[in-house]
């Protein structure tokens, strides 16, 4: 038998091409260009609107908020140590909403109906109340009554918060892993807690990676509530240096910025992690 | 049925899903070493019942016993029992995050605690009596359908059940692949292990069953040896059944 030559060409009739409007509209080029115009526009107005207030551009004094360095040497700036405070709030929140949430989820699945009423009740209670007040409930009524601090107060706010929003996101993840999963894990003589461990679980990862990162940033995201109650993390420092400087709009620009490229890294890590999860099953 | 004792036994078994009455007063028995083949129209309640025996489902009222355990929901015993009956499902229900090895492993691993090495030794040992030892590393979707059961079957006999169910194991399987499994299965049959098969494969019914049960509407129709069976049943039903089954 010969072998096809590798210039191949093929023999049927090519498909209709789609329109050429089309074709330029869902070019990556074509996107591009639109983003950064749409940008641009923005910055545009904002800048000629400031210029015409007679806003004072001082953008020279915002490097040293990131860093500086002086006879004593290299140092963080106060934007830096505020973004660590936000990274640990936020992951400490994060760790603890996911323990809860992975608890509410279970009872709620459990079948046993005083756990499904517990589950439910608390689910109701947080989803309805405004985070701005479940805050102040933390900090100003419980915070005193079993005396924990502000940190402590946050962590507790962002944390229940947040494990009700994933919680459905684990119970979504466990109740799409097929039926006859459970049922091969019970024949083997697997107890309900084996069964979640060994087989359920991790085939639910699949499913609720791409939520669970949307929920990180936005846990990041909403860690800023806390400055009101004066957490010195990133946008509290913002406000400070503000109020020390009056650059608020390089400031808020700045640290809008930054909130960007840490959720950007973030969702990028993820989705590293999601492919190669993707691909090992 | 002659001498043995029963290792399962149905004792006016009534199941009821909501108000459905999916099983009516069954009592049966099958002895230990005996092979079981039942058959019925679809919706007759042959999976609830082979699914009661492990404990999927839970019957309403009567006695069930199996291996001189009590089934019944909340019993203490039901995860031992399980222990003892492997069951082999329509739809495989592999472990698609875990190679075929594991799957064969977890359960002796987890479930009785055995060491890493004698899991994995066993399971090799079944893998070879399926006929699959080179496919060990690879995931269960990288397999064929035939090669999935015949894996689900080994998953099975890794705990050394004493009594095996099977629930339609080849009826989602493309035809060339039905044989490969069903010659599984009359090996494992070979070797003295208690079966439940319920299938409409007859041809296996005759080479391996001890007795032929037809069920319809929830109840036991008729109980056979499978020459009487299948030659001369008493049931116009079954008859009607046989004919139709057959023809294909
Ligand atoms: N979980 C359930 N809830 C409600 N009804 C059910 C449930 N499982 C089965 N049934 C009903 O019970 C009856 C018997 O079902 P079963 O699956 O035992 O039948 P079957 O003989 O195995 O049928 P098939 O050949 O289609 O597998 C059917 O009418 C079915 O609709
Ligand atoms: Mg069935």
């Amino acid at each position: 038998m010969i072998l096809a030559p590798d210039t191949h060409v093929p023999k049927g009739r090519p498909l209709p091409q789609p329109p050429r409007a089309s074709q330029v509209i869902d070019s990556v080029t074509f996107s591009i260009v639109l983003y950064a115009v749409i940008i641009g526009l923005i910055v545009y107005g904002a800048y000629s609107g400031a210029q015409a207030m007679g806003y004072n551009w001082q953008w020279y004094r915002v490097p040293q908020y990131f860093y500086t360095v002086t006879d004593d040497g290299f140092q963080w700036g106060e934007i830096m140590q505020g973004l660590v405070k936000t990274l640990t709030l936020s992951a400490t929140s994060f760790a603890f909403a996911t323990v809860l949430g992975l608890i509410i989820a279970l009872l709620r699945l459990s079948g046993l109906v005083v756990c499904t009423a517990v589950s439910i009740g608390f689910l109701e209670l947080i989803r309805n109340i405004p985070l701005l007040v479940l805050l102040y409930l933390f900090y100003y009524v419980l915070g005193p009554i079993f005396g924990f601090d502000r940190y402590t107060a946050s962590v507790l706010t962002l944390g229940v918060f947040h494990s009700v929003l994933i919680s459905e996101i684990f119970r979504a993840g466990i109740n799409a892993v097929a039926k006859g999963q459970w049922e091969a894990a019970t024949s083997i003589g697997m107890s309900k807690g084996q069964a979640y461990r060994y087989i359920i679980l991790p085939q639910s990862i699949r499913f609720m990676l791409p939520p669970m990162t949307g929920e990180v940033v936005h846990m990041v995201k909403s860690s800023a509530i806390v400055s009101v109650i004066a957490v010195a993390e990133l946008t509290t420092i913002g406000r400070n240096i503000i109020s020390d400087t009056y650059m608020s709009f390089e400031i808020w620009f700045t640290i809008a910025a930054v909130y960007m490229v840490v959720t950007l890294i973030l969702s990028f890590g993820v989705s590293i992690v999601e492919k190669r999860y993707a691909v090992s099953q | 049925m002659t001498g043995g004792t029963p290792i399962i036994a149905f004792d006016n078994v009534d199941k009821f899903y909501g108000d459905f009455h999916a099983l009516k007063d069954i009592s049966i028995s099958v002895r230990e070493g005996e092979r079981m083949v039942i058959c019925g129209p679809s919706g007759s309640g042959k999976s609830t019942l082979i699914r009661c025996i492990n404990g999927l489902e839970f019957h309403n009222s009567g006695v069930l016993t199996v291996d001189g355990v009590e089934v019944y929901e909340g019993s203490k015993n039901i995860l031992n029992l399980r222990q003892e009956v492997g069951m082999v499902f329509q739809q495989f229900n592999l472990f698609p995050h875990l190679t075929v090895l594991e799957n064969l492993t977890i359960g002796p691993m987890k479930v009785r605690k055995a060491s890493r090495e004698d899991a994995e030794e066993t399971a090799r040992k079944y893998l070879d009596r399926v006929h699959i030892p080179e496919q060990a590393e690879k995931y269960p979707s990288a397999l064929s359908g035939g090669q999935q059961q015949r894996v689900a079957i080994a998953r099975s006999l890794c705990m050394e059940s004493r009594i095996m169910l099977f629930d339609e194991p080849t009826s989602a399987l493309d035809p060339e692949m039905i044989n490969e499994v069903l010659d599984v299965m009359v090996e494992l049959a070979d070797t003295g292990m208690t079966m439940v098969v319920v299938t409409h494969e007859m041809g296996f019914a005759r080479k391996v069953a001890d007795t032929m049960v037809f069920m319809e509407e929830g109840r036991i129709v008729e109980v056979a040896e499978p020459e009487k069976f299948f030659t001369n049943p008493e049931s116009d039903r079954c008859r009607a059944f046989l004919e139709q089954i057959l023809e294909h």
